[in-house]
């Protein structure tokens, strides 16, 4: 499905037509990982609780890059590129761990501190007076490529840019007070996590996430139990830049069915009965009245708040038509065991098995496979006007131009 | 029939039930309440307790079903689970515990057939009259990778 050629790169005006070809070239592939995943962007690394003590290391990624981020005895995080100034070769290969002082390549043992500083190279002065390094050779030259690393409301950001704002002017005001909204004050727990494989490429999944108009249509489970619909309160914003959304509902029961719905013939009409209603049987967590926020940080972030179910999601390319989604189900340090209990039942309406979010998994694809075709035709964006700017209604793809709106910026299109 | 025989009876007739596509039969397999928890292998080993899966009453696997036939929009697609011996942990009055293997390929309509997940059934079972009723099944899958998603039972 990748399409190697490279035919002149022309978009057409506007925000509301998005060319089929940016889904499957590998020479966009290739540039969206230098001038977006190591450009000026920053990214989602792992949870301050994944690295809580002193040794603690994780590894992750930022677009194809292998990242370790680790927390050193001063308590300070640290990232740096998973990549061996030596020969190239990975530093770490595990996930996750504890205890560590440095990092040692197995290949030739080249070793490295916390921070990423090179301190140790085998056999450096030779064995017996022979071979070893020449004189000219210090380390300090030598080293893996350092992130600048951001700390937020328990969340770890980095960047390969030394341009790109500090982490909370790049969000703006509006997202981070969304962000505290749903992590202030609280410590995260790590409940679960696990991985969905997305047949597609990652900005068919950011498209479907930043998508308010899907959501009541293609997953019944929500409409039918009123946990989202479209002619709920609720609403849509828009950073300036494009690149950042939230979207929100509030549930309002006791309004009346909405004809609109009926109006359309969507599947919203079934009298679907849930046998055991206390997987919807939440606690109010907030006090705001809002049962729903999903909000992106561009490129390839999203915080989710789904009644009490709260993760966050790091999108990882794998090539031009595959996207790992990395899942990371959270609690919170204080949660009664009541609590606890609601989170993981409502843990079922997200990931790959989740009531609202499997069909996510498959649309992309259907997506990809739909346009094999068509590099030169179009999707297009007309719901809700032109602009990629907030509005009160969630019936509109402001937020899904916002997003083509930043990538072009950020791509030079 | 030995409390081997009653488990293995019942693991086929698990098998079966999902993978000839008759899943509102699927729920029967289980005590009411019980727990059916599909995690991974790493979630399983670092104790984090939440599922890709998580039900703890029978009801709420009849609302999967439901949920499945009624609600949730996939491509059509069928499973054939392939189940090693089960290991026999414990056998305490009527409740035995169990491990046991499996293999799942998943058939997509279109033909292809891919290995969608490995792992290992650790089971409760209550056993009487000869018939084994799951009060537990964890499902842990060896990998942490699902692929596009999990809709069908494991």
């Amino acid at each position: 499905m990748a399409v190697q050629t490279q035919a002149p790169l022309r978009w057409p005006a506007g925000l509301t037509r998005v060319p089929y070809w940016v889904f499957q070239r590998e020479d966009l592939y290739a540039d969206e990982q230098e001038r977006i995943f190591r450009g000026d962007c920053w990214h989602y690394l792992c949870l301050e609780a994944d690295i809580a003590k002193a040794g603690d290391f994780r590894t992750t990624f930022v677009g194809d890059a292998p990242v370790i981020v680790t927390r050193d005895r001063d308590g300070e995080v640290h990232a740096f590129e998973n990549r061996c100034v030596h020969r190239g070769a990975l530093i770490c290969l595990d996930d996750c761990g504890s205890g560590k002082t440095s990092f040692s390549c197995v290949y030739h043992a080249w070793t490295y501190d916390l921070r990423g500083n090179l301190i140790g190279v085998a056999f450096k002065d030779g064995v017996k007076g022979q071979g070893g390094m020449p004189p000219t050779f210090r380390m300090a030259d030598h080293a893996p490529r350092v992130l600048r690393v951001a700390r937020l409301l328990g969340l770890v950001f980095g960047t390969f840019s030394p341009d790109v704002p500090a982490l909370d002017t790049y969000l703006g005001s509006t997202i981070v007070s969304c962000m505290e909204r749903v992590l202030g004050g609280r410590t995260p727990v790590v409940l679960g996590r696990y991985t969905q494989v997305l047949p597609n490429n990652w900005k068919l999944y950011m498209e479907n996430v930043k998508d308010s108009y899907h959501a009541s249509i293609l997953h019944l489970f929500f409409t039918t139990f009123e946990i989202n619909r479209l002619s709920q309160k609720g609403g849509l914003i828009v950073d300036e830049s494009g690149g950042h959304h939230v979207s929100y509902s509030a549930i309002d029961r006791s309004a009346a069915r909405d004809a609109d719905y009926a109006k359309q013939q969507i599947r919203s009409e079934s009298e679907y009965q849930l046998q055991d209603p206390s997987l919807l049987e939440g606690f109010d967590e907030y006090r705001d009245g809002v049962t729903l926020q999903i909000l992106t940080v561009f490129p390839a972030f999203v915080l989710q708040q789904v009644q009490n179910s709260i993760a966050v999601r790091q999108i990882v390319p794998r090539g031009v038509s595959k996207t790992d989604l990395h899942w990371t189900i959270l609690g919170f340090a204080d949660d009664t065991g009541a609590q606890r209990l609601a989170r993981l039942k409502q843990a079922n309406l997200v990931g790959p098995a989740g009531y609202i979010s499997m069909e996510d998994g498959c649309v992309g694809g259907f997506v990809q496979r739909g346009i094999a075709a068509a590099a030169d035709a179009q999707a297009v964006l007309e719901m809700g006007g032109a602009a990629a700017e907030s509005s009160e209604s969630r019936a509109t793809e402001a937020s899904v131009r916002g997003f083509w709106k930043a990538y072009r910026t950020r791509m030079g299109l | 029939m030995s409390p081997f025989e009653v488990i293995v009876r019942a693991l086929a007739d698990y098998v079966r039930c999902i993978d000839e596509d008759r899943l509102e039969g699927w729920p029967d397999f289980f005590d009411d309440p019980c727990t059916y928890l599909i995690t991974t292998a790493a979630n399983h080993r670092e104790g984090l307790q939440a599922g890709i899966v998580f039900a703890t009453s029978r009801g709420m696997l009849v609302d999967r079903v439901s949920a499945l036939r009624e609600a949730n929009i996939y491509e059509r697609h069928t499973y054939r689970h392939i189940l090693g011996m089960p290991a026999i942990l414990s056998h305490e009055g009527d409740r035995v515990r169990s491990e046991t293997p499996f293999l799942v390929a998943r058939i997509m309509r279109d033909g292809a057939t891919d290995i969608f997940a490995t792992g290992r059934y650790l089971d409760l079972y209550r056993i009487r009259e000869e018939e084994a009723k799951l009060a537990e099944r964890t499902v842990v899958c060896d990998s942490s990778r699902i692929d596009t998603l999990l809709a069908l039972p494991l």
